[in-house]
């Protein structure tokens, strides 16, 4: 590339993230993203508890014990978030996909639906697993 | 494009070969096929999650090693790795420009949940088959 003529008039940029006023659209964007990414390394987890579950009662005892710590909590709270988001807001992608919800109100309020969602049916799984008294 | 001031070949000429790579559909079907079948399985994976209500060993292994659970942990295994590499290569795709670094974030990306895939999957055989 050559360097840039100092004659020539400055062109102008296409306009970036900074430039635009917020809306919720660019949240439940940047948040599948995000979710899609930490659902890897929660998968990670997934496949470390199986493989400690067929290595043998001690193994597992160790994953046990690291799952129900109080971090082990904290990491399966957040885990359960981001699938509970990720879920809903990838079924509202595929909703899109098949053509539906363009128009611009239908798309904010989708928006919010996946973010809200997210929570609501967070709040139902896990009330439903401390009803339960179970320790996972 | 004065570049081309002197070149006889056509604008379309110049431009075969040099767009996509022809899979772009392939990879787009495969994202949302494998969604709706994590969808399927994370449906039931959650259900069964819910029903466990102790982390005792033999009663957790019993759980999985339960045929329909097996069947459906295998295919939720191989569809979520499958649905992260592509999710990840489209990361590394819109964030990773240099080329060595781009090839070599692809290939770990590849590799990693290819072995995240069989990991799971064969830790979850070993228990079925009770190997």
């Amino acid at each position: 590339m050559a360097a840039p003529d100092p004659n020539v008039r400055t062109r102008p940029l296409s306009p970036h993230l900074d430039v635009y006023k917020w809306q919720v659209q660019m949240l439940t964007s940047i948040l599948h993203r995000a979710t899609g990414i930490a659902l890897v390394a929660g998968m990670l987890g997934l496949v470390w508890g199986l493989v400690a579950l067929a290595g043998g009662e001690k193994s597992w005892a160790t994953f046990a014990t690291c799952a129900t710590s109080l971090l082990g909590k904290l990491v399966l709270l957040g885990f359960s978030w981001a699938l509970a988001y990720h879920l809903i807001n990838g079924v509202r992608h595929l909703v899109q996909d098949a053509g539906h919800g363009y128009a611009i109100p239908d798309f904010v309020r989708s928006s919010w639906i996946s973010i809200i969602g997210s929570v609501v049916l967070l709040v139902v799984v896990w009330a439903i697993v401390l009803l339960r008294g179970g320790a996972a | 494009m004065s570049t081309h001031g002197k070149d006889l070949r056509t604008p379309l000429k110049r431009a075969i070969g040099l767009g996509s790579a022809k899979d772009g559909t392939g990879h787009f079907m495969l994202q949302r096929i494998t969604a709706i079948a994590l969808l399927l399985a994370g449906a039931w994976l959650i259900g069964l999650l819910l029903s466990l209500n102790s982390t005792d060993y033999v009663f957790v292994r019993a759980t999985v090693a339960d045929p329909l659970n097996a069947t459906v942990l295998v295919a939720f295994l191989i569809a979520a790795c499958w649905h992260a590499k592509l999710g990840l290569q489209v990361v590394i795709e819109d964030y990773v420009h240099a080329p060595l670094l781009a090839g070599t974030a692809h290939l770990a990306n590849i590799f990693a949940c290819a072995l995240l895939a069989i990991a799971g999957v064969f830790a979850v055989l070993r228990i079925a088959l009770g190997a």
